[in-house]
């Protein structure tokens, strides 16, 4: 049995185990469950050689008249975030015990559902299969919002659903427009890679897909589902969409939208990356003067993840490793801050941030995760979040100095709005709304725990995180620019 | 029969097709601008038969009998068409005392 | 011992786990003996090394702790540097640390957050240790940042107080302004030298010409760093109110230590500096007017923590003229001083505060010199040595500095005295005010006053001594000293010192400059005996108008006020307006009229679906016909 296939359809099995079980086993059994993906990634890692090759491959042919493969594999960038995936699975299960959820096992089947998808788009490498799992994806995270969401979940979803939809429609229309390009009508990404389009060609191919990928991420401008879609969706919801889902798109502009498209890239990638920029000041400075918590959780989200894609698209080895490693910090922080902001909303009742303060006093513990996290978040030196903006920004200066100061703002504006928020919500005199709160208990400690702990060890030791990714990076840097060269 | 058909060859082409083209312009214009259902239904009869000369026309010219089959499948089509439109007339008619088909527009959003 | 420096730091990180994880076990006993013998321990082994050093031949050793990031081209290792200024700055902050350490285990006696305090202290000792002790400038920027964070937390240490809590933040985020500068110019340092290491960008650099736009761009931006965490013009405002903190930090991290990573910083890249001219220049002129405003805002302060916060923008001001006009030594000589009697005239005012009971208004304070002995004669020492008044440590290092600022331009010197003038003022203003005179508190107040405890009063005495003693270490030429610490630090200055004319006064001037300077404090010195202490004149309270100078000195210049209604409410405005008009109503405008669009579009469409027959068929017919003229010219 290939191992990648156990990878992928583990979950998809214990959605559906789950799905048929008792609700009172519903919880312990998805928390068990969570564990074996996580698991075979451990396995994946340990017997990962750290080059550029693709490993664990797996091609069995599944509509073989229109040239449909299952061909997945994983090297040093799907690896990465395979980690990411189950990880944060396992830790957003976990954070979920403290709910009560109506339907959980319906809840907790469509997690696993959405897992599967996810991890299909982190490893597909034939284009038909990618599209699969993007929208496999999707559906789940639709419901469990639409379902267990707040009171405007069904407006806001729709919006949801429907953007990110429509975006993926450009996608779907590229990657078929490229299989009928292909010698052998073939959907393999290997295929794309070999493609030789002209220009004009390219410029469309990079446009459908930076589309799908830009509001998946979200970039400014594409950006305004996100805000309301995190504030209204259950906390596990809100967690799933930003701590995993939207590197779906950053990892499809690395693995797909710039090296089938470089040229389109190379014309186009300078727009994507002012975008991306304009972004990081934009939502920064919105959240200055938001109150609602989960509302400013979601703008500095945009500002951080405008990060991730300028380093992206200023395509070079400092700013794809620094990418790389961001998405797995991002995704740790903000499953944090949201879990955070969970507590609290469960606790205060509301999730105005202007009926919160003094909260420190009655809970150090709190107190004490959150601001791990939160420096985790703007990034202070030896916690993870200073590696990855470091290497995003030294990637940037590289392209440019302005760029980069711009890009910079971002150290200086996420420590206005974070403490801000800090200040708000735990500082301050307490009053007697704030003064009976209760401290951390149980799965709470355990989860604030284990991300305060990979906050400050991936900042104190990076290096095996960041040689899991650098083989690959390195030779997909090589592959693209060596196409650019040639024109 | 061969004098017949020597007799329908005898005819220029154009002639039929120009016939047609009339008789079924009449119906057409019969279908858009008459209210009353029963003409429309034989204005909509005219046509089909336009089409029934046209495919006879050509039919003998090419010598390929293919043509007058559909013929007969056209009219056994009519026939039966005749023969629900009728129906759905008559009780139309029963329903509102008239056959006006401008004030049949309940069919709509 | 020298290969072993990796344990300083390691010891307070121990001390700060400990007090840190056992804060609501441990007793008070036990996290005092932790957190001071943590600090006294990097003490004891910084000593070793600092021993080792003089003796040995080399002077500068890189010792690697482990790699810590590495991309591509990109290797920044986790390495430390032992050097005389690092091992120097090493004794300063264990030494100066391990005795607010002892002093605090006084004066925090009674606070709740025992345990979190000394925990804090020892985190910041350990950021403070790598920023001095890193080899490189993003292990630099690591302390840089930490010691940002500790200085955050211990100004909020108080934080049901929302306005502490502010001021923390504020703290934070002007730190941060000057950190973008500091990273960006890292970049620049790595983009230029290939290289963040100091062993490997410093020799590259004394290789290049003087006036390189690189090296210019690169030593404007690292300066911008030293305004940020070292309180210069224009981001000096987070200091003062730092002082929200609880005094032992005040005299710990906004005085001693912290604030002068910005003058460490910019001595240990003092090739760059001297290259880039242009820099230099700005540094100095930036500083003069930091020490002249600072000195201006504090002749008028009646809160005793403010006039001292204010004091040690000034001083620090003085460091970067110093460094402005080259004097790096000088400057060096000044920081470690000014750790000296700042340190001590900040714990003299925890121990006033501490015996008013939490009172820190001059107003209501007033001949306590015979109920705080011990308090007011250390804290006199320190008076007269920041005055300037030999042979107290002060006068030896501000000379220094203000001999090199006369040899480089008079106007700056004459800028520079007047700033030395006001510096005595105030400080024997507040002296006064404090000590003599009758007693201005409460009856309440009255009764709890005391002399403070051992613990505290001890670290007072060891730092007097310092404080007296201290200028020592440099006695100039002029004075037939051989100045030590020049020499020790020679190694360090020796790339800048070969492209630097050195100081060329004979020794003439250079008595008469320091007769003036001295001469003017005492000036001041009487000046304010006079008002403060024989007209018995105490400061006007809150609420009386003042006018002209005084009253622009005494609201500080206004600059809060300016600051807000300049950057702060237009960025509000500004987040306002992006929320609701741009986001909102333009972008998701848009967003959803697409949607809204495909309603209405919908709406209209329907419309024709009328239900008359004669409708359709005429849509039906017209269709026909335009597939017919469409089919006909295609083809």
């Amino acid at each position: 049995m290939e191992i990648l296939l156990l990878q992928i359809f583990i979950p998809l099995i214990a959605a559906l185990i789950i799905l048929l079980s008792g609700k009172s086993i519903a919880k312990s059994l998805s928390g068990i469950f969570s564990l074996v993906p996580l698991l075979i990634t451990i396995y994946l890692y340990v017997n990962f050689i750290p080059d550029a090759s693709t490993q664990f491959l797996v091609d069995i042919p599944w509509i073989p008249q229109f040239g449909i493969h299952f061909k997945a594999g994983v090297d040093g960038i799907s690896l990465l975030l395979l980690i990411l995936t189950n990880l944060l699975i396992s830790i957003i299960i976990l954070s979920s015990f403290k709910h009560d959820i109506k339907n959980l096992n319906a809840f907790y089947a469509l997690i696993f559902f959405m897992q599967s998808g996810l991890l299909l788009v982190f490893t597909a490498l034939d284009g038909f299969l990618f599209y699969i799992g993007w929208e496999i994806a999707l559906i789940p995270v639709y419901f469990i919002c639409a379902l267990w969401g707040a009171e405007n979940r069904i407006k806001v979803n729709l919006k949801f659903f429907i953007y990110t939809i429509a975006g993926s429609l450009f996608m779907l229309l590229a990657i078929v427009y490229l299989h009928l390009q292909t010698p052998g009508n073939s959907y393999d990404l290997l295929e794309f890679y070999k493609l030789d389009l002209d220009n004009v060609t390219q410029s469309w191919i990079f446009w459908a897909f930076f589309l799908a990928f830009a509001i998946k991420m979200p970039v400014f401008p594409f950006h305004t589902w996100q805000p309301d879609t995190y504030t209204e969706a259950p906390t596990a919801g809100t967690m799933l969409l930003s701590g995993i889902m939207l590197k779906m798109g950053i990892y499809g502009v690395i693995r797909w939208l710039i090296p089938v498209a470089p040229i389109g890239f190379n014309y186009w990638g300078e727009t994507a990356l002012i975008l991306s920029v304009v972004g990081i000041i934009y939502a920064s400075i919105i959240a200055f003067t938001q109150n609602d918590i989960k509302r400013l959780i979601a703008y500095s989200s945009i500002a951080h993840v405008g990060l991730i894609s300028a380093g992206i698209f200023v395509w070079n080895l400092q700013g794809l490793q620094g990418a790389m490693i961001q998405m797995l910090n991002h995704g740790i922080n903000v499953v944090g801050m949201f879990f955070i902001a969970d507590i609290l909303i469960r606790r205060m009742n509301t999730r105005d941030m202007n009926q919160m303060g003094g909260i420190a006093k009655p809970t150090p513990l709190l107190a004490c995760t959150f601001l791990v996290v939160l420096l985790g978040t703007v990034a202070l030196p030896l916690t993870n979040g200073f590696v990855g903006e470091f290497l995003l920004l030294i990637g940037i200066y590289n392209h440019g100095i302005w760029l980069a100061i711009a890009s910079g703002l971002t150290i200086i504006f996420g420590a206005v709005y974070m403490l801000s928020m800090y200040q708000k919500v735990m500082l301050g005199p307490v009053h007697s709304s704030t003064a009976v709160i209760n401290d951390l208990d149980g799965t709470e400690k355990a989860v604030l725990f284990v991300i305060s702990i990979l906050v400050i060890f991936i900042g104190i030791y990076p290096q095996p995180i960041l040689n899991i990714s650098e083989a690959a990076v390195v030779n997909l840097l090589e592959q693209v620019n060596q196409k650019i060269l040639v024109k | 029969m061969e004098n017949l058909t020597q007799a329908i060859q005898g005819v220029p082409l154009n002639h039929y097709i120009l016939l047609s083209i009339i008789v079924f312009a009449i119906g057409v214009v019969g279908v858009l601008i008459r209210r009353n259902a029963i003409v429309i239904f034989m204005s909509v009869e005219l046509m089909l038969n336009a089409v029934n000369l046209l495919l006879i026309a050509f039919s003998v010219h090419h010598n390929d009998p293919s043509g007058q089959v559909f013929v007969f499948f056209i009219m056994a089509l009519a026939a039966a068409e005749v023969a629900i439109g009728l129906a759905i007339i008559v009780m139309i008619y029963r329903n509102i005392n008239s056959t006006d088909v401008n004030i049949l527009n309940k069919l709509k959003w | 011992m020298i290969n072993l420096v990796w344990i300083v730091p390691l010891f307070p990180l121990l001390g700060f786990l400990i007090n840190g994880l056992g804060r609501n076990s441990l007793p008070k006993t036990i996290v005092s003996f932790v957190g001071c013998l943590a600090v006294f321990a990097s003490f004891a082994v910084s000593m070793g090394i600092f021993i080792e050093l003089i003796s040995e031949e080399t002077k500068s050793f890189t010792i690697p702790v482990f790699d810590w990031i590495s991309a591509g081209n990109i290797s920044i290792p986790f390495s430390f540097l032992v050097d005389p200024l690092s091992s120097l700055m090493l004794l300063i902050i264990t030494g100066i640390g391990f005795l607010i350490h002892v002093y605090s285990t006084g004066y925090m006696h009674h606070d709740a957050g025992f345990a979190k305090f000394f925990s804090y202290l020892n985190l910041f000792i350990f950021f403070m240790l790598l920023l001095v002790l890193g080899s490189n400038y993003v292990v630099m920027f690591i302390g840089w940042e930490g010691v940002g964070l500790c200085s955050y937390l211990l100004i909020g240490f108080w934080f049901s107080n929302s306005s502490y809590a502010s001021a923390a933040k504020k703290a934070f985020v002007m730190n941060r302004i000057g950190d973008l500068g500091f990273l960006i110019a890292v970049f620049l340092i790595f983009n230029t030298f290939n290289s963040v290491e100091f062993s490997s960008v410093f020799p590259q650099a004394s290789n290049m010409i003087s006036g390189d736009s690189a090296l210019i761009l690169i030593t404007a931006l690292l300066f911008v760093g030293a305004i940020g965490k070292s309180a210069q013009i224009p981001l000096f405002t987070w200091l003062p109110d730092a002082m929200a903190g609880p005094t032992p930090v005040s005299a710990l991290i906004h005085a001693a230590t912290m604030v002068t990573a910005g003058i460490y910083m910019i001595a240990r890249s003092n090739i760059l500096f001297t290259l880039a001219p242009e820099t230099l220049g700005i540094v100095a002129i930036i500083g003069l007017a930091t020490l002249f405003l600072a000195a201006a805002i504090a002749l008028t302060q009646t809160d005793i923590k403010k006039v001292l916060a204010y004091s040690t923008v000034s001083q620090l001001g003085y460091m970067f003229l110093g460094l402005g006009v080259g004097a790096y030594n000088g400057a060096f000589f000044h920081v470690i001083t000014h750790a000296f009697f700042k340190a001590l005239l900040f714990l003299g005012a925890g121990s006033v505060i501490h015996a008013m009971s939490d009172e820190q208004d001059m107003r209501n304070m007033g001949g306590l010199k015979k109920r705080l002995p011990v308090t007011y004669l250390t804290m006199m020492i320190g008076t007269i040595a920041i005055a300037g008044l030999p042979p107290f440590s002060g006068f030896f290092s501000k000379d220094e500095i203000l001999a090199h600022v006369y040899e480089n331009n008079k106007i700056f010197w004459l800028v520079a005295l007047i700033g030395a003038m006001f510096t005595a003022f105030y400080m024997f203003r507040m002296m006064f005010l404090t000590f003599n005179g009758k007693f201005r508190g409460t009856t309440e107040q009255e009764r709890h006053l005391h002399e403070s405890p051992g613990s505290m009063t001890i670290p007072l005495i060891v730092l007097a001594i310092l404080s007296a003693l201290g200028g020592f270490i440099g006695i100039p030429a002029v004075f037939g000293g051989s100045h030590w610490l020049a020499g020790f630090l020679a190694p360090v200055f020796e790339a800048s010192a070969s492209k630097t004319s050195h100081l060329a006064l004979d020794h003439t001037t250079e008595y008469i400059i320091m007769a003036v300077s001295v001469g003017l404090a005492i000036l001041a010195m009487l000046y304010a005996y006079n008002r403060y202490v024989k007209q018995a004149h105490i400061p006007a309270d809150e609420n009386t108008g003042r006018t002209g100078l005084a009253r622009l000195s005494y609201n500080k210049f206004f600059i809060d006020e300016i600051y807000d209604s300049l950057i702060v409410r237009p960025l509000n405005v500004l987040s306002g307006l992006f929320f609701r008009v741009i986001d909102k109503a333009g972008i998701d405008g848009i967003v959803n009229g697409f949607g809204k669009g495909a309603l209405e579009a919908s709406k209209t469409l329907r419309l024709l679906q009328s239900g008359m027959v004669g409708f359709y068929i005429f849509m039906m017919v017209a269709g026909i016909l335009a597939l017919l003229v469409y089919s006909m010219y295609k083809i």
